[in-house]
């Protein structure tokens, strides 16, 4: 099967709309032919995760296509960056550094990309919606948009997803096609009390152990209780796709393709069968810790993904209840649209003074921010307690947000919860 | 011996083959500074893939792999060509990007690879723009 170009895909290649449509059009068919699609098809937004950065090469290509006059076709969102534009006061890099990842972020906004410097596309003004064909980076983002939302996107990667921007084509493959987004595995839960309460951290566990078994299968997941909110289907998908291979779930009577089963199946068979078991959940909720109760806490770190609105509303109350004054500092990741409306509704006053700082723009565990790393970190993001060991050579307890803060509280680690 | 493969990225490379029996991933699995194997997991690790005809199955993990296939070529340690027996998008984009970023090929060609030992010479030409011949003299 070879590759069938547009018209309008030649007209890209050959220069029609300038050289850096025909570049970022040239790799666009390569990739396309590599993976095996047999056509391109129109995205009409695009979410590129170019802005951290890892070398010179990758900011060599962003400014050169900035350099040619290149323009993205679709509206496009920007990941994180390496540092907080909006608080470059926390960031801890040479200016040596911090020169090259400046230019990224900007290389970028130059291409006409929307500055949103965010994991978490789907809680700004450029959310996607039901059936919508996108080209995403971020894993985070990719799941959601998928699961949650019902939107179309494979996982897009380096270079590719700007490539996408910039020509608003995609390749017809993968989870773009209907006949692709069937369930493949199917993850029962059984043997939990039936008042089973839709927790962050049970979400957490179920996205880890979907990760687990699924390989590149689409999971499907049946018995979840409902979720609180659309923000524990953030917490499942982010852990499943930073721990495995995950980009598209089903969870059976929450998620928009799965009113049914035989809906999340697409009318296909039910084939392997996982059960998952309360004990299963502590096992892997276990596994996020790699200290015990009890350690003495550097930090808590919150907002991986991004917090959003509605996050930042169930936590600034129970901040202020608890009312933490042993100097562990708060962080917490967040959007800068978000942060515009906390500010002008004056949600932050005051919380400074329990440890709270706010990180705009990029993440606590891609970057140089954390102050003092002795001790442990606790965080109640499953994405976070996965990745920071590697990154930032952190010790990590993972814990509900009420753990959390009552850890910050008491400056060691304590948890009620009850897995 | 000659075989023809089937070119994802053209050019011209010759060089002494690496073969592993393994995939692997340039993310996490080669040192930039040198080009050594770094992956603790993989069979071939300690070994040096710079200016070597990397010859493996194919491509592995994360997409991160484009960014540092890149990266390597411009600063000097990635392979000189890279032959696989089923083709890799990863590379592919990698070894694009840094040749039009950079003018250094790093040809990635698709054939059969069971001909190929280590420290064979290959020589990789372009018979046209697809079609890849690789000729091979033992040692």
């Amino acid at each position: 099967m070879s590759l069938m170009l547009s018209p309008l895909d030649e007209a890209l290649i050959s220069g029609d709309f300038g050289p850096a449509a025909a570049s970022a059009m040239t790799i666009l068919a390569a990739f396309s032919e590599a993976i095996g699609a047999s056509a391109l098809l129109d995205i009409s937004r695009a979410h590129v995760d170019g802005c951290l950065y890892h070398g010179e090469a990758s900011l060599d290509f962003v400014e050169r296509l900035a350099r040619d006059g290149g323009r993205v076709r679709v509206a496009t969102t920007l990941n994180v960056g390496s540092i907080d534009l909006i608080h470059p006061e926390l960031m801890r890099l040479s200016d040596d550094d911090e020169a090259p990842r400046r230019r990224l972020m900007k290389a970028h906004e130059e291409l006409g990309c929307i500055a949103s410097f965010t994991c978490a596309p789907y809680q700004t003004l450029f959310r996607p919606l039901f059936g919508e064909q996108i080209a995403w980076g971020e894993s985070n983002a990719i799941v959601f948009a998928n699961s949650v939302i019902g939107a179309r996107t494979n996982r897009y990667g380096d270079f590719i997803d700007l490539c996408c921007a910039m020509t608003g084509r995609a390749p017809a493959w993968g989870l773009h096609l209907s006949e692709n987004r069937g369930g493949e595995i199917l993850f029962r839960l059984t043997g939990f009390a039936p008042s089973l309460a839709a927790t962050d951290a049970l979400y957490v566990a179920i996205g880890l152990l979907v990760a687990e078994s699924s390989d590149e299968r689409v999971p499907v997941i049946e018995g979840l209780p409902p979720p609180r909110d659309e923000d524990q289907l953030k917490a499942l998908g982010a852990t499943a796709a930073s721990a495995g291979e995950v980009g598209l779930f089903h969870a059976v009577g929450i998620t928009p393709e799965a009113p049914t089963l035989a809906d999340a199946y697409g009318g296909g068979p039910v084939g392997k069968v996982v059960e998952l078991s309360p004990q299963d959940v502590t096992r892997a909720l276990r596994r996020l810790s790699n200290a015990p109760d009890g350690s003495s806490l550097a930090a808590v770190c919150l907002g991986t993904p991004h917090f959003s609105y509605r996050e930042w509303r169930r936590f600034l109350p129970l901040l202020r209840d608890v009312a933490p004054n042993c100097g562990v500092p708060i962080y917490v990741n967040t959007d800068r649209a978000t942060l515009v409306t906390l500010e002008r509704e004056d949600l932050l006053r005051g919380a400074e003074e329990y440890g709270l700082i706010v990180v705009a723009d990029t993440c606590t565990y891609v970057t140089a921010i954390l102050g003092r790393l002795e001790g442990v970190v606790m965080t109640n993001s499953g994405k976070w307690a996965h990745y920071a060991p590697g990154n930032i050579g952190v010790r990590v307890a993972f814990g509900e947000l009420e753990d959390c803060l009552a850890s910050a509280a008491a400056g060691r680690v304590v948890r009620a919860s009850s897995w | 011996m000659v075989t023809i493969g089937r070119f994802y990225v053209a050019g011209a490379a010759e060089g002494l083959a690496l073969v592993l029996s393994e995939s692997l991933s340039f993310w996490g699995g080669v040192a930039l500074e040198n080009g050594d194997i770094i992956d603790q997991s993989h069979p071939d690790v300690g070994k040096n893939v710079k200016g070597r005809v990397l010859i493996m199955p194919g491509g592995r993990g994360s997409s991160s792999s484009s960014a540092v296939l890149a990266e390597a070529i411009r600063s000097g340690v990635a392979p000189a060509a890279i032959v696989l027996s089923r083709p890799d998008a990863i590379l592919t984009v990698g070894a694009l990007v840094a040749r039009s970023l950079y003018g250094r090929a790093c040809p990635v060609v698709v054939c059969a690879i069971e001909k190929f030992a280590t420290d064979d010479r290959v020589r990789i030409t372009a018979l046209d723009a697809k079609t890849a011949e690789l000729r091979i003299a033992r040692r």
